[in-house]
């Protein structure tokens, strides 16, 4: 099969041209943006447009019990949760805004640092583990 | 514990500190105090990033001895592949109960140089653990020939921000797979009054258990102390001026009576399946809690230990 026709990723990074052009695109957009992590499987329409990767905990599912009670990260105390301020941007955003409440599954490490619009085109973030998809 | 639940009868569990010793005897010592106070004994997995003995070393050497356990398991310091082992492992041991939490971040312990692992979060843990108990499969879909039996817990805080949210988060666990719920310390009535109003109004108090989490506070010093240190501690400034207007040698006294009225103020909210006692290597101070609420003696025969093991049996 001809590489122009293989949509099956692989992790390195620029080993397709379609890749080699459009991972630094939204590499660079989204980190100017977001301060996007790259974990190649974006989930920021369910977030209110908030890198949940940012947590430290890495949480895909809202936040922790460890939150202050002004807001800030368990762990870094000088920042604000990024759940804390996903639920708020989630609220006033005027699509999507149910999503925060779907259970995400977890996190596929084989997607770091590719491109999750080539995933999302591809299909290949929305393969879960076989056993995650049995009870849905 | 799960009998207790399911019959409908007020739950009572505790937190049990494992001492840092490898002689099994001395955590008898400190199980032997709460035997007969509650349903099961939640064995910690180092909470607070403290490193202490396994939760799944102590649940097998207290389930050697007859108690009922809730086995805390985090996912700070394991991925999915030693997660999913480890609840094996559990069941096969005869961990009956599986406590599925996140875990406090590394650096709120004592070893904050730590790598972190948090490859799942606790819904995914939970979700993991109802996978291969309902379905008898592994994540990855390989079978298991025969699959865990577990009641699975899972954790809320209903003080910490954003309070109008956390009431959504318990759905999402119990959507997730949580039988049972442990919360964390409750020392404002109000607020999880009005948390518990609104997981009533979801309609989550028929699908899952809830245990509030309750403790003494032991000296004015640890109050700021657990509020400043320990994630997730919400302490009102009303207590804490209380703690503090209270002559010292009557701090104790004091903790165990606002820890008893919040115990009763708690019993009266509807919805409300028991109580979880933390009190961090305060075994008898746990134990004369419960007496003094009249939750006592329980009715179930888990937490009569077979008393000590005689030499040779203890496992070295």
């Amino acid at each position: 099969m001809s590489n122009k026709l293989n949509l099956k990723l692989t992790n390195s990074t620029g080993t397709r041209l379609i890749e080699r052009i459009i991972l630094p695109l939204e590499k660079i957009s989204k980190e100017v943006v977001f301060d996007c992590r790259m974990c190649g499987q974006c989930m920021l329409q369910v977030t209110g447009l908030t890198c949940p990767m940012r947590c430290p905990k890495n949480l895909r599912n809202g936040p922790c019990g460890g939150v202050r009670p002004d807001g800030n990260c368990e762990v870094y105390p000088d920042k604000p949760c990024v759940w804390v301020q996903g639920i708020e941007r989630a609220a006033r955003l005027p699509v999507w805004r149910g999503r925060i409440r779907e259970l995400q599954p977890p996190v596929d490490w084989q997607l770091k640092d590719t491109s999750s619009w080539i995933n999302w085109f591809s299909g290949r973030d929305a393969v879960y583990p076989p056993g995650w998809t049995v009870e849905d | 514990m799960e009998r207790v639940l399911r019959s409908g009868q007020f739950a009572v569990t505790a937190e049990l500190n494992p001492p840092d010793s490898v002689d099994p005897r001395d955590l008898y010592e400190a199980a032997l105090v709460l035997a007969g106070v509650v349903d099961a004994i939640n064995t910690i997995d180092s909470s607070g990033a403290n490193v202490h003995m396994s939760s799944l070393g102590t649940s097998a050497l207290l389930i050697r001895a007859g108690y009922d356990v809730v086995m805390q398991i985090s996912c700070r310091d394991r991925n999915r592949i030693a997660l999913q082992a480890d609840l094996l492992a559990a069941s096969a041991l005869g961990v009956k109960n599986v406590l599925c939490i996140t875990g406090d971040d590394v650096s709120a312990g004592d070893q904050p140089e730590a790598k972190r692992v948090f490859d799942f979060d606790s819904m995914h843990l939970l979700r993991t653990a109802r996978i291969m108990r309902d379905q008898g499969v592994f994540l990855n879909g390989r079978t298991i020939s025969v699959p865990p039996r577990f009641l699975l817990g899972a954790v809320e805080n209903p003080f910490a921000p954003p309070l109008h949210w956390r009431a959504d988060r318990l759905a999402k666990k119990v959507d997730a797979g949580a039988d049972f719920i442990q919360t964390q310390y409750v020392f404002d009535i109000e607020v999880f009054r009005e948390f518990m109003s609104r997981v009533r109004d979801l309609g989550l108090t028929d699908r899952v258990y809830i245990l509030a989490g309750v403790g003494p506070l032991k000296s004015p010093n640890a109050a700021e102390f657990m509020r400043a240190r320990i994630p997730g501690v919400v302490i009102p400034d009303s207590l804490i001026e209380r703690m503090k207007k209270t002559p010292r040698e009557h701090w104790r006294k004091e903790g165990i009576e606002i820890c008893i009225e919040i115990i009763q103020k708690v019993q009266e909210l509807e919805g409300i399946a028991g109580i979880h006692v933390m009190a961090f290597r305060e075994e008898e101070t746990v134990a004369e809690i419960i007496h003094r609420v009249g939750l006592y003696p329980r009715s179930t025969s888990a937490q009569n230990p077979t008393q000590s093991f005689s030499e040779e049996e203890v496992p070295c």
